[in-house]
């Protein structure tokens, strides 16, 4: 799950990480008066769910309050496109105006799971303001990595390596052990996947600055925190993803116009691979759950007919222990609630499958059965050629 | 000749009084498995299904002599019991459970990887030796005996892959399913290692997917180690970039962890790979023509 970055710097300025004075706003209005209180000179930030803000002019300095007032009727409800956010972009519905601050030097910083080792690691380098990515590329020597044993925890000698790596001293690098230290209890706390700090700031006048932040939740861990559905902005998430997450079912829109329902996300995967094999373009990934029940499969296929790009729809069920009649049933309730006229094809596998496929066939829906993975893609693909 | 499981596995569940499952304990004994033992705690001293449930991993233990756990517990408890079963020094513990916490991971497995009990998933089908042991979610049917070790990191696409190979009148070893979630216990590797030591298993088919690198890891030592043939598919080849495909570790970001890049590393070390999905099987029996 994902915030925005003026909630990050809000939860991080709790575990004592300095962020710069700032204020988010919803109207241009709001911007204005945040822009006259920070002195006229200011940075004004879209809120997206995304990074690459700066090159997509989500990110600006004025020098006036009015400028600031402009830069926002301009930013507000503008879809912003960044190298992360896809075709479309994401709509700005906030804006965080922040003090500019004189930079002397800039470091990435972040904290994240390390699959290899099973440990959180703490990823640091003296190239900040740039995409860490980038940096692993170029330079990769330039990057300080330290898995956390969770045993001992990130130790105070540790975080000092990686601020004096960093090239820091004195009292700046004692208040970076600090910041380190602190936005690993945060992590741990508050269950995040990622905290990203990037830049960390040294300022002109020698003080330590989270410049922009990132925070990242742990979906499996949403359920200890109690605030962080209220956190979500939706506004960020496409409308269909929204709706299959109430019913806990795994949605993503795609740009093609075979809808997909497919149990498990491994066969999920592979179900768009082997329409794209055989020529077809697959709308969405949609996985119902590895053990799809027949009201899951229900609100997934309602979820399926409500993307207007979809004009046929490809139902793989590798149900195994699962009923593949009950299955059936639950595909046509659906199908026939909401009026479906497109072609259908489903191939299912289970206990029970004649009956499923007598079910289906004499349901009066326009679909066909297939027999296997690849007969399956090839019936949709020819059935779409031809309506 | 399996490996980890085999017909005289006698097994405990820990969540056993649980809907899901008190279900898959009915389903797995159905195939042959024998449970000896439930756990849940609060509950001992019940039966159900004629299966004694116990308090705790320990004095399941002591009273069945079970050294195999499956576990169903829920997410909130899951992590507490593997560190229970590795306490109560099982040979493996099976971890069926979608949705655990990372940072609960974190801990279970540094714990984990310092006991002698050996851990399956979380989040994962189980593992099944066709014939003699089921120890899971997956469907027994589509499996037959045979000489072919499958491990795959996923679920469903497994079923998919065992299906294909029992049509092509190829039978299994053992099929492993580590699991999806960032953090596992057994990763390709550990299991690759016994698969080729295992007198039963004459090939392997291994199923990978986008986001990480395990798949190149385990490429590797297969390139340095494996003396039997291997065959594999990667799922998620026209999986669009950043976006989080239902498993929380298949995410590709930053051009890491790309199906192309698994399938060219793969290839470069000697594994035959399965480009599409529906030739999996047709694949296996390639490779062991080699």
């Amino acid at each position: 799950m994902n915030i925005h970055e003026y909630q990050a710097k809000e939860i991080l300025s709790t575990y004592g990480i300095p962020v710069p004075r700032n204020r988010v706003a919803l109207t241009a209005d709001q911007v204005e008066r945040a822009a006259k209180m920070m002195g006229g000179h200011c940075v004004v930030k879209a809120q997206i769910y995304a990074g690459g803000r700066g090159k997509a002019g989500g990110v600006k300095l004025v020098h006036h309050p009015e400028q600031a007032s402009d830069v926002a009727k301009e930013l507000f409800g503008k879809r912003l496109v960044t190298k992360q956010t896809g075709p479309e972009g994401l709509k700005v519905r906030r804006i965080l105006v922040e003090e500019s601050v004189e930079i002397a030097r800039e470091f990435y910083l972040s904290i994240t799971l390390d699959r290899e080792s099973s440990r959180y690691c703490l990823i640091a380098s003296a190239e900040g303001g740039m995409d860490i990515e980038e940096v692993a590329q170029k330079a990769p020597d330039k990057i300080h990595v330290l898995t956390i044993d969770p045993f001992t925890g990130l130790r105070t000698y540790q975080a000092r390596k990686i601020a004096l790596a960093l090239g820091l001293s004195g009292t700046v690098c004692e208040d970076c052990v600090e910041l380190i230290l602190n936005t690993y209890k945060c992590c741990l706390e508050r269950d995040c996947s990622l905290i990203e700090i990037n830049p960390l700031v040294v300022t002109r006048a020698g003080w330590l600055l989270a410049m922009d932040a990132k925070i990242s939740f742990d979906d499996n861990a949403v359920y200890r925190h109690r605030e962080y559905p209220d956190m979500m902005d939706y506004s960020q998430l496409d409308p269909l993803e929204i709706t299959a997450g109430k019913y806990d079912l795994a949605y993503i829109k795609l740009t093609g116009n075979i809808g997909c329902m497919v149990n498990g996300a491994g066969l999920a995967m592979a179900t768009l691979d082997v329409l794209q094999e055989f020529g077809g373009e697959p709308a969405n990934f949609l996985d119902v759950g590895g053990g799809a029940t027949r009201e899951k499969v229900a609100e997934a296929f309602k979820i399926i007919l409500q993307d207007c790009d979809v004009k046929a729809v490809f139902v793989n069920i590798f149900g195994g222990i699962m009923r593949c009649d009950v299955i059936a049933q639950g595909i046509i309730e659906a199908a026939n609630e909401v009026h479906c006229p497109l072609p259908i094809v489903v191939r299912m596998d289970g206990s029970n499958v004649e009956d499923g496929k007598k079910l289906l066939l004499e349901s009066g829906l326009n679909v066909q059965i297939g027999d296997n993975l690849g007969d399956g893609a090839q019936k949709i693909v020819a059935m779409l050629a031809k309506s | 000749m399996s490996i980890l499981i085999n017909k005289d596995s006698k097994i405990l569940v820990q969540g056993i009084t649980g809907k899901s499952g008190l279900f898959h304990t009915q389903q797995c004994r159905a195939y042959g498995s024998q449970i000896v033992a439930g756990v849940t705690p609060g509950k001992g001293g019940i039966h159900i299904e004629g299966i004694p449930v116990f308090n705790t991993v320990a004095e399941a233990v002591q009273y069945t002599g079970a050294t195999i756990s499956m576990i169903f517990v829920p997410p909130p408890g899951a992590a507490d019991a593997i560190l229970e079963s590795c306490e109560a020094g099982l040979d493996l513990a099976v971890c069926i459970t979608e949705g655990i916490p990372v940072r609960d991971m974190v801990i279970a497995r540094a714990v984990q990887a310092r006991s002698k009990t050996l851990l399956i998933g979380p989040n994962c089908p189980g593992i099944i030796t066709p014939g003699q042991c089921k120890l899971g979610i997956m469907p027994g049917y589509i499996h037959t005996p045979g000489k072919i070790g499958v491990v795959s990191r996923s679920g469903t696409l497994t079923y998919e892959a065992v299906k294909q190979l029992t049509d092509m009148g190829l039978g299994q070893s053992t099929c492993v399913g580590i699991g999806g979630d960032p953090i596992i216990g057994m990763k390709y590797i550990d299991v690759l290692k016994m698969f080729n030591e295992d007198p039963g298993t004459e090939a392997v088919f291994m199923i990978g997917e986008i986001g990480g690198g395990a798949e190149e890891e385990a490429a590797y030592w297969i390139k340095e180690n494996m003396k039997k043939p291997v065959a594999a598919f990667i799922a998620g080849s026209t999986a669009p970039t950043g976006k989080r495909m239902g498993h929380a570790g298949a995410i590709i970001t930053g051009g890491k962890g790309k199906a192309e890049d698994k399938i060219r590393t793969l290839q470069e070390c000697g594994v035959t790979v399965s480009i599409s999905p529906t030739k999996m099987g047709e694949t296996m029996a390639q490779a062991l023509k080699k």
